[in-house]
Parts: C-alpha cells; structure tokens; sequence
C-alpha cells in the first residue's frame, strides 16, 4: 500500500517539476514575444511590471483570473467549457516526452516522436469544440479554417519526421538526439528544417498564418466568444504548443541537449540549459516572422501547404533515403 | 516569372533580407516615449482639464457674463450668479459636467476676462462619474494649483490670439 503511494508521489514530483517550471516558462515567453515584437516596431512593450515588466504575464493572468467568464445563451455549455480544457491538457501532456538530457526525461518511451506527433494532432479538437460551441459564425468560420490549416500542414510535419527518422532508425526522442552527435540534423536536412520551421508556424496559428484569428475577418476566430479564465487558457494552451514546437525543431534538427562542438567550455553547460537555450533561439525566431511577414491569404497558404511543401518533402524523403541505401548509410538495429 | 525572382523564391532572400532589417532596426532608439515616467512637450494652446483662475490680489476673475456657458456646443456649464455688497457681479455656482465636455476650447476663446481656462493637465481619469462633476471650488483649486503653467501658456500664445 504505502510503496504504491510512494510511487505514485514520487511520479506526481516528477511531473510537478516539469509542469511548474514550463507554465512560468510559457507565462514568460509571451512577455518575451511582446517584447520582441516591440523592439521591432521601435516600440518599448511592457516593461512597467516588475524588471523590465517580466512579470507583466503575471499580472495579465490576475486579471484574466478575476475577470467574468460569460458563457453564451446558445452555446452548448459542456463543450464550450471543456474545448479550452483540451487544448491546454494536450498542449501540456506534449512534453512527457520531451528529452532535456539523456537521464532528465518524464517518459522516454520508444515511441516518442510518434506519441508527440498524435498528441499535437489531437490539438485541432479543442480548436474546433470551441468553435462549434461557441454557436456563433466567427469563432464557427475560424474553427472550420484552423482545422483544415492545421490538418494540411500537419501533413507535411510528418513526412519531414520520416526524413529525420530515415536518418535515425529510431522513433525514441533520446536516439534521435544521440544519432546527431557528430554531425546535426540542420546541415544536411537544411531544407526540411526551412519547411518544419514555416509549417511550425502555421502548425501553431502563428503569425503570418494566423488566419484563425485573423482580426479583420473574423474577429478573433474560435475564441471570440470566450473570456476570463477560459480564454487565458487558449492563450497559454497556444503558447506551451509554440514551444513545444520550438523543442521538437531543437530537438530533430538542432540537436537537442547537446552542445554544438564537444569541447571543453561547451560542455561546461549543463545540456538542459543547451535544449532550453535552442528553443529560446527558435521561439525569438518565430517572433521576429511575426514582427516582419504581413499575413497569408488562405488560398495562398492552402497551395503553399499542399502544393510545394509536401511534393518537396516527399522528394527529399526519396532523396534521403536514396542516398543512404546507395551509400549504404542505413541505421539498422 | 523571371529565373532570378524564382531563385530568390526558393531561397527565401526577401524573407531573410526582412529579418535582418527587422534585427538591425529592434537596436535603434525607440520611437515611443517611456509614459507614466516621460512625457511628451504640449503645446500652450492645448486644451485639458478646466480651471478658473484669480487676479493676483485673490479675487477671481470670473464676471458671471455666461458667455461660456452660452457657446458651450455641449451644453455642460451652468453658472448662477448674484450681485455682491459692492455692486459686482460674481458667480454663486459655476459647475462643468466634464462628461458632457468635448473640449472644443469655445469657452476660454469666449471667456472676456480670461477666468475660465483649459489647463495642460490631462491625466484626471476619476474611478466614478460623479468626481467628474466640477463645481466651482474644483475649478478655483484647480485654477491656483496650476496658476503658474496657465499665466506662461497665456502669455506665450498672446501674438496669435
């Protein structure tokens, strides 16, 4: 009896300590996002709350904390209270198998990458009960247009996987770390890295694919009709998806917790700081594109989506693991 | 499509040349002002929050005409008046809904005598209506505590009046 609780608490740590540090995580990303996007336009951005308005998040989920949550006469409630639930569960179970160094990992499943590409797949659904709850035409327009964006691009995020697992042989997230010890993912995969990077982007509704939400057409898509905490939990369901996708980039093609060159002052760091600070790197990219690139067109992102990003990933598979059959490069376990 | 327009397609040149830009430009000065703590220059003629001034021996200026209340497009002043023991006539009541108001500066362009004035103060935001309602103390308060600014901005748009 007591050994089964002692697991189970030590388990419930576990996951204490992944969850407590990545929600003060997202809380200061989106200060950092603000700030970046600031610092672009030449503007200050929140800088009043705390240092440099670190903690202006904190204060953003105060009030959001405190704020009316008004449910829609003619939603249906059950859904419209559960879809926020969903999207920030999914968004957060994501990173169980996140790998921060070969021993610091909550599940290392030999799954891994499969189980994060299903989890982050399953996201579409609380996009798309909000806005079916919602009863209401935006968050309704914006729902059916997340959906499919979302569903095209998750398309092309696959085969780029294989590409990388092509390499690997492995779908365990530690083995694919491991297998770019001497030479990472980005340099000879550089332009599957260009796509999973553009439709990481589109994956997460960011900028400039944020026709979900795009303001002049649909007023804030499927969280129109949401407020208070509930929509605090979109937002932060949103943000934890947008790092969660900056890890998966550091850790297929940037090389995860290691450092770049095996060498004295590089491995000083501890490898959790090295993946912390690759996604640091990859979030300030995604950003910087929301700063600079005006949004797409939906039939601009459908035909990027379906007819140049996945002809050109399918080719590079074929390419890829041509070469590695010709040059007999194949991993086999 | 011209062959270079495609190279720099696939290359994402546009795209790149953006984000370099958009790096150099995020270490430039800032455009904005830091608000609460920096401030902006305002013009003498700007029009804020009410006052009514004085004469520099303490009594107000105000005559009681109701030429302001008169052009006042929005209605919001109401003045009531007596005449005094000396055979002057002053204001008993002069009140600005600053609700109603549209700050159109008709009131201190009719004002006479320069009694009734809009200040460079713009920062009165109240947590209720009702504190937005000015009486003619408020406006004398106000009138003294900003007599200095007003009597400057008066002076330094004297030649265009």
């Amino acid at each position: 009896m007591f050994e089964n609780l002692t697991i189970l608490f030590n388990e419930v740590y576990k996951v204490l300590f992944l969850l407590i540090p990545l929600l003060t995580a997202v809380a200061m990303i989106v200060w950092l996002d603000r700030r970046v996007w600031a610092f672009v336009q030449k503007r200050r951005g929140p800088n009043v709350v705390g240092p440099f308005g670190l903690f202006q998040s904190l204060a953003d989920a105060l009030k959001y904390i405190f704020k009316e949550i008004i449910i829609p006469a003619s939603a249906n409630k059950i859904i419209f209270i559960l879809a926020p639930i969903v999207t920030m569960t999914l968004a957060l179970i994501s990173w169980a198998v996140i790998p921060f160094s070969e021993e610091y990992v909550l599940a290392n499943i030999n799954v891994g990458i499969l189980y994060l590409f299903a989890v982050s797949s399953l996201g579409v659904y609380g996009i798309i009960m909000g806005g079916w709850a919602s009863n209401s035409k935006y968050p309704f327009l914006g729902a059916i247009r997340s959906a499919a964006q979302m569903v095209s691009y998750e398309v092309s995020i696959g085969v780029i996987i294989i590409n990388v697992l092509l390499c690997v042989g492995s779908l365990n997230l530690t083995d694919i770390v491991m297998a770019q010890e001497n030479l990472w993912f980005i340099l000879p995969l550089l332009p599957m890295f260009v796509i999973f990077f553009i439709s990481a982007l589109a994956e997460t509704n960011r900028p400039p694919f944020d026709l979900p939400e795009a303001e002049a057409e649909l007023v804030a898509g499927y969280q129109t009709e949401y407020s208070g905490m509930m929509y605090a939990m979109f937002w932060l369901g949103e943000y934890a998806n947008i790092l969660l996708m900056c890890a998966m980039g550091s850790i297929l093609f940037l090389g995860g917790w290691l450092p770049p060159i095996d060498i004295y002052p590089f491995t000083l760091i501890p490898p959790p700081l090295w993946l912390i600070f690759k996604i640091l790197l990859l979030f300030i990219l995604f950003s910087l594109v929301k700063a600079v690139v005006p949004r797409y067109r939906y039939d601009q992102l459908m035909k990027l989506g379906w007819k140049i990003f996945l002809p050109l990933s399918l080719l590079w598979v074929v390419i890829t693991a041509s070469y590695l059959y010709y040059f007999n490069l194949l991993p086999v376990n | 499509m011209k062959f270079s327009r495609i190279l720099k397609t696939i290359f994402l040149v546009d795209f790149i040349t953006g984000l370099f830009l958009a790096i150099k430009e995020s270490f430039k000065a800032k455009k904005t002002l830091n608000y609460p703590f920096e401030k902006g220059k305002i013009s003498p003629r700007f029009r804020g929050e009410h006052a009514l001034r004085r004469y520099p021996n303490g009594e107000e200026r105000c005559i009681a005409c109701k030429l302001c209340e008169a052009v006042c497009p929005a209605q919001a002043i109401t003045i009531e008046s007596t005449e005094r023991e000396d055979g002057s006539r002053k204001t008993t009541r002069y009140d600005i809904d600053m609700l109603k108001c549209i700050y159109c500066g008709l009131c201190e362009e009719s004002c006479p005598v320069d009694a009734i004035v809009q200040g460079p103060n713009f920062e009165f935001s109240t947590e209720t209506r009702e504190e937005l309602y000015y009486n003619k103390e408020k406006l004398l308060d106000n009138g003294d505590r900003w007599e200095s600014v007003l009597a400057a901005n008066i002076k330094a748009d004297n030649p265009y009046r």
